[in-house]
């Protein structure tokens, strides 16, 4: 991994984390965040609404997978920009729990401005749950 | 009732002032699995030239909500609650928000589109502190699912 003020190139992997979710980090989640929707507690409210189970807020899944980018930019006042879409609920176990990958890799470098773009791909399992997931960085 | 088209350009007064305070920016941080010291260590905050503790990027959320809550509460928008999915988030940063923060935001609906028996709701949330300076803008794009 590379830090911030060294030479980066275009498609260097800056950042990778696995993050274990259960069911306490939604309810932990829940509470900090106001969102109370009993989708992300309640498994019969889930299922009413065509999900196979309760699933993580998607705010949880994009607060997270944003980390390992602030961790290596050691200064969370880098980030200019930060956008995803939603493409894939993430299903939480109510035993086991589910795991989020998250790998952040550099997309576009402006050297002259001082800033990059970095993509991250979040996945749990082999399936994509965050598309155009994209962080804008100052680097100097 | 659908998502009413005429909901586009319509701007909201803004909300209550809220303040922000270390303790909720820690029970945050924690709930997203921050682990930077400028979102726990008031000190390594200050020693990283920010003013208090700092909030993770997607603590905008939060503020973001309420103006949320009056789109949806809109009488004649046609938005209903059960069937919103959540598209998109984008926050665009002028700066970070601290601990100390005194926050307004103010929503307006920049875009109502169809696309097959869905419709798509963009909403923007501009942020500004106690000084009226903007601190980061907060776009959510509402999927409303169509009856089947």
């Amino acid at each position: 991994m590379r830090a911030p003020g060294s030479d980066l190139s275009v498609g260097d992997i800056i950042a990778e984390d696995s993050v274990p979710l259960t069911r306490d980090a939604l309810v932990r989640y829940a509470g900090a965040s106001g969102d109370f929707n009993p989708i992300h507690y309640r498994d019969d409210v889930a299922k009413t609404v065509g999900l196979p189970g309760v699933i993580a807020h998607g705010m949880l899944t994009m607060g997270l997978a944003v980390q390992p980018v602030v961790d290596w930019l050691g200064d969370p006042a880098r980030i200019l920009d930060y956008r995803v879409r939603f493409t894939r609920p993430v299903v939480v176990d109510p035993e086991i729990g589910v795991v989020v990958s998250v790998l952040a890799k550099v997309a576009v470098l402006d050297e002259e401005a001082g800033e990059a773009r970095i993509d991250l791909t979040v996945k749990v399992g082999e399936e994509t749950v965050l598309g155009k997931a994209q962080v804008r960085v100052r680097l100097d | 009732m659908s998502v009413n088209p005429a909901l586009v350009g319509r701007e909201f007064p803004p909300t209550e002032p809220y303040l922000v305070g270390r303790e909720k920016v820690r029970e945050f941080a924690r709930a997203v699995f921050a682990t930077s010291p400028v979102n726990f260590d008031v000190d390594a905050a200050r020693e990283a030239g920010h003013a208090d503790l700092v909030a993770p990027p997607t603590f905008p959320v939060v503020i973001q909500e309420a103006t949320l809550a009056q789109l949806l509460a809109e009488p004649d928008g046609g938005i209903d609650f059960s069937r919103v999915v959540h598209g998109d988030q984008q926050f665009a940063y002028t700066r970070p928000i601290v601990a100390g923060d005194e926050l307004i935001a103010r929503l307006a609906v920049t875009g109502v589109k169809t696309l097959g028996g869905n419709a798509m709701v963009t909403a923007e949330s501009t942020i500004t502190d106690q000084d009226g300076e903007h601190v980061v803008t907060a776009i959510s794009t509402l999927v409303v699912r169509g009856e089947a």
